[in-house]
């Protein structure tokens, strides 16, 4: 019994444009933000109970900046493409303008993102 | 090539999950805002960096997980006051509840994708209903005890 949809490579090379590259992203930075929350609590009760080594650097990686300028990325992302699932799903009407609100999503996200990655740039560099 | 399709409304445990994921996205969404003005209210907006700037990373910490433990390195001087309360623990307590179910459950969903072997299923579907348990046993303890 095979899966009926194409999930996988075959999934890759459909040409779905921008609604399925905001499904791929949606499903990365899920299981992303799945396996940052998980390690990072692992990591700190390691590190607060036995104070190891690779859990306090795990740590540091968490907290350096760029690490947290992916993490944002994919939450701001996940959160903003989730919205737009949950008001379509909800509003099914909605569906027929499904590519101008993927890139609507999108002008929503850039400045958005900018903004909160150029403060955060700015405390990095500003040597604090 | 279709995408997985909704399910039929009604009570089946697909459907319930379905809906769940949807609704706590938007609790998430709630609990968030909630949470970030929580922090600005109770002082995050003094810890401010270069006196300029808020420190997203340690505004986040406040926002969505604001336990004695996760904010201590930031330099807020009443944490016991302002946080310490059955308020700010029953929101923590809600927050983990759903983004590890919501987290957990998509999990389930991305792999019952790619998984078709109903045994590997079951077994997996076990595996990650431990996990859950783990996740809140362990979240809920790490709150209430500090
Ligand atoms: C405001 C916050 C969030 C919103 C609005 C949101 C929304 C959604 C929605 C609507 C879906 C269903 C997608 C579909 O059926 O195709 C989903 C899936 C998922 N979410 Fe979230 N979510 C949020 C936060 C989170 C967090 C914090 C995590 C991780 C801990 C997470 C992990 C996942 C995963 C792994 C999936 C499954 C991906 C898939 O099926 O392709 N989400 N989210």
């Amino acid at each position: 019994m095979a899966l009926k949809r194409n999930v996988g490579l075959k999934g890759l090379k459909y040409r779905g444009g921008g609604p399925m590259l905001a499904w791929a992203l949606h499903r990365i930075s899920g299981l992303a933000m799945v396996l940052f929350v998980g390690m990072h609590i692992v990591a700190s009760f390691v590190m607060q109970q036995f104070g190891s080594d690779w859990a306090t650097n795990l740590n540091i990686v968490y907290e350096s900046t760029y690490f947290q300028l992916i993490i944002i990325f994919l939450v701001y992302f996940h959160a903003i493409n989730g919205m737009r699932i949950i008001i379509l799903d909800f509003w099914p009407k909605l569906l027929e303008y499904q590519r101008e609100v993927t890139w609507l999503q999108w002008m929503l996200l850039i400045p958005m993102y900018g903004l909160t990655a150029m403060v955060m740039m700015l405390i990095k560099l500003g040597g604090e | 090539m279709s995408s997985r399709p909704a399910p039929q409304i009604g009570f089946s445990f697909e459907y319930m999950m379905w809906i769940f994921t949807r609704l706590s996205g938007l609790a998430m969404f709630l609990l968030s805002f909630i949470g970030f003005a929580g922090a600005f209210w109770l002082g995050a907006r003094m810890y401010l960096t270069n006196n300029s700037f808020v420190d997203i990373g340690a505004l986040a910490r406040w926002t969505f997980f604001p336990n004695p433990n996760h904010v201590v390195n930031t330099n807020i001087p009443d944490v016991a006051v302002g946080w310490a309360n059955a308020w700010w623990q029953i929101m923590q307590i809600t927050i983990l509840f759903l983004g590890a179910t919501h987290g957990l459950n998509g999990l389930r969903v991305v792999i019952e994708d790619y998984i078709d072997r109903s045994w590997l299923r079951t077994l997996l579907r076990g595996l990650i209903f431990l996990l859950w348990i783990f996740v809140m046993l362990f979240g809920i303890y790490v709150i209430q005890a500090s």
